[in-house]
């Protein structure tokens, strides 16, 4: 699969307020191509915050996003470099939530954000995409007759549609089994392989744990350590967070 | 406060003490008599508010497009001062218009897109109170709604009918009502002005607060 | 050029599949309509007899009403799943998803309205149905207007608390001229005489009331939508 754009990811000094809440101020990090970056820290720390920022959904109010030298984000000013449209398509985001339709059908709503993202053969893309996620078979019956752990796996494969050069998940982990998690982790090494960027939100290390190639702490809306090396992550958690994991 | 805000207070606190005595003293009107006095309050109110209803709009224009923070706050001021002096100019109106015409309320096409107008800055305020976070562009979408409404209410309504008195009569007020009505205009403008600067001020304090708050977090 | 109306129909074609696999909106606006229409015929038709020219003011009631209804359950379908920001996050002109949404609105509203018209003309004696032209030009006009700057509301309410309530508040202000519009060209179709002249004037009304709203909501949707 070929992945148009840019290889690096910037973030310098990166803040959003909303009233008189910081809801995350001045963090600062960087990804490279073919690199897992994990953002780390408890629920309601600002991860999602950082990651809506990242996908352009929400202004930042100061700080700068560089997406290599695609585009760049400068505060609350409008976007240099390409279009907003152009950007948008080199981003694939998994969020909270499934952004699936549950009347349609798997293939149906594959479809539809495939040719939403102007792809030339929609339907093709979205069989081929079912299959990677096991779910050929299922392709035909509602999203919404699915397990939480189908689901996702549908879900991501919908972020994933446009081979996006910077691929951002929220909490991809929640309410997965234990094979779906292995699953989940083999596609992150994959897309990793394929040299994309991928930023993985998660307040859970023990599923994540081995998979990241550096490690932001967030903890209430600061950044707190910059972790490079992977395999002191554990005590670094402990550390940083207070509070062991359950 | 700028310099000017407390002397003007007092000023506008004066010429509003003085009013009914120069209103009062002014000749009454041939056909309608004493009701006519209440043009002295209402022609005002309903001028101020449809200025409020201008620096509203257009303040709601800039912020979305420019994202001025400073034009969202005079936008928010302006339009709880329509509010206000629509109110005032839509009681007082049926005052005279009972005696004037007969009926409290005509579908008229100055009364009725007075009353819409109004009601679109009611919504404003409503939508700013109650719809929580990123209410002020909603509010703002608004504004820019209800101003691109007003010759679509005014062409409508008119085709039915009009019986409001033309504004046209105003250069033509002998002298001895034209300046207690000028008197009152001022006094109106004047107050209009105060109130707004205290109310942006209001939201300016608010913003520092957080600004302050953040700060401390 | 063609991106823009591509993704737009793309949008109205899933959102036309999402509806008529559930029928749900369609079948809980109508009948709301329905529910309106008959209680204004227990409140105006006395001894078979309707109050005159009630009929027109009534169907745009009805319509508002239900078109209400239906705004606000769609754009709640795209919120369940958090859809509209996928769909925000598609490579793709923003204001080609409000026409996609749009299109889809007017759509559903037209079909509900062809169902009221045949049941208000009976309940209340109204001949609708001597110029049919006009009729389609006039309910096409005047739905177009009203959604027009519904689904503009209804998407950025989205986002605000207590959204049902304010819908409406939002709304109906600045549908006003509209709505007067659309029930005095239908009330010109009532009348025992057809006065082409009037009909024309409150049809142009809407005309320009529709290409007015829908340029502004375009021109604003963008930063209307991004926080």
């Amino acid at each position: 699969m070929t992945v148009a754009g840019f290889d690096h990811l910037a973030v310098s000094d990166l803040s959003r307020h909303f009233g008189r809440r910081r809801a995350l101020s001045n963090v600062t990090f960087q990804a490279t191509a073919g690199s897992i970056l994990g953002l780390l820290g408890p629920n309601g720390a600002g991860k999602s915050t950082l990651i809506s920022m990242l996908a352009t959904l929400l202004k930042p109010t100061s700080g700068t996003i560089r997406y290599g030298s695609l585009a760049t984000i400068q505060g609350a000013a409008d976007m240099t470099g390409a279009s907003a449209s152009a950007l948008r398509g080199a981003i694939g985001m998994l969020g909270h939530d499934l952004y699936l339709y549950p009347e349609l059908t798997a293939a149906e709503n594959l479809t539809f954000f495939a040719a939403l993202y102007g792809a030339a053969d929609p339907r093709t893309d979205a069989l081929r995409a079912l299959e990677r996620a096991r779910l050929a078979d299922r392709a035909h019956d509602p999203v919404g007759s699915f397990s939480r752990g189908m689901r996702q796996r549908v879900a991501l494969e919908r972020a994933l549609i446009h081979g996006p050069r910077l691929v951002l998940l929220d909490e991809p982990f929640t309410g997965l089994d234990d094979r779906s998690v292995a699953a989940l982790t083999a596609r992150l090494r994959e897309l990793r392989g394929e040299g994309r960027i991928i930023l993985l939100a998660t307040h859970d290390l023990d599923l994540a744990e081995g998979l990241f190639d550096q490690a932001v702490f967030i903890r209430d809306g600061r950044m707190v350590e910059l972790a490079t090396q992977p395999q002191a992550l554990r005590t670094l958690y402990q550390s940083v967070m207070g509070q062991p994991q359950a | 406060m700028p310099k000017w805000f407390t002397p003007a207070s007092v000023i506008c606190a004066l010429m509003f003490a003085v009013s009914p005595l120069l209103i009062a003293n002014a000749p009454f009107e041939s056909t309608m008599g004493l009701v006519q006095k209440i043009s002295y309050y209402h022609m005002p109110s309903a001028w101020i508010f449809l200025i409020a209803g201008i620096v509203c709009g257009v303040a709601s224009i800039r912020y979305l497009f420019q994202g001025n923070l400073s034009q969202d706050r005079l936008a928010q001021a302006a339009a709880e001062l329509v509010v206000l002096f629509g109110a005032l100019a839509i009681v007082t109106g049926p005052l005279w218009a009972r005696k004037a015409w007969g009926v409290w309320w005509q579908w008229d096409v100055r009364l009725t897109s007075s009353l819409m107008g109004w009601m679109v800055s009611v919504a404003y305020v409503l939508v700013r109170k109650y719809g929580g976070p990123g209410s002020d562009k909603l509010a703002a979408g608004l504004a820019l709604f209800g101003m691109a409404n007003v010759p679509f209410i005014y062409i409508s309504v008119n085709y039915w009918r009009t019986i409001h008195p033309k504004t046209s009569v105003v250069p033509k007020l002998p002298l001895q009502m034209g300046i207690p009505f000028w008197f009152c205009v001022v006094a109106f403008v004047l107050l209009f002005t105060l109130l707004l600067r205290l109310r942006v001020r209001l939201e300016e304090q608010r913003a520092r607060v957080d600004e302050l708050y953040l700060a401390l977090d | 050029m063609s991106r823009f109306f591509r993704v737009a129909w793309i949008v109205l074609r899933k959102d036309l599949t999402v509806e008529m696999r559930s029928l749900e909106i369609f079948s809980t606006s109508l009948f709301f309509a329905v529910s309106v229409v008959l209680f204004f015929a227990v409140a105006f038709v006395q001894e078979g007899r309707a109050l005159d020219g009630a009929a027109a003011g009534i169907l745009w009631i009805a319509v508002a009403f239900a078109g209400t209804l239906a705004l606000g359950r769609t754009f709640e379908r795209e919120r369940q799943a958090e859809t509209l920001r996928a769909l925000l996050l598609a490579p793709a002109d923003r204001p080609a998803i409000y026409v996609g949404k749009l299109l889809g609105i007017i759509a559903l509203l037209l079909v509900t309205e062809v169902v009221l018209l045949p049941l208000i003309a009976y309940l209340f004696q109204a001949g609708f149905f001597s110029h049919l032209l006009w009729l389609a030009a006039i309910l096409l006009a005047g739905t177009v207007g009203y959604c027009a700057v519904g689904t503009l509301f209804a998407a950025m309410l989205v986002r605000a608390r207590s959204r049902d309530v304010l819908l409406p508040i939002l709304l109906y202000p600045i549908a006003i001229p509209v709505i007067i519009a659309g029930v005095r060209a239908t009330a010109t179709l009532v009348a025992p005489e057809f006065d082409v002249a009037l009909a024309r004037f409150w049809l142009s009304l809407m005309a320009a009331y529709d290409v007015v709203f829908v340029t502004l909501a375009l021109w604003s949707f963008e930063p209307l939508m991004t926080d």
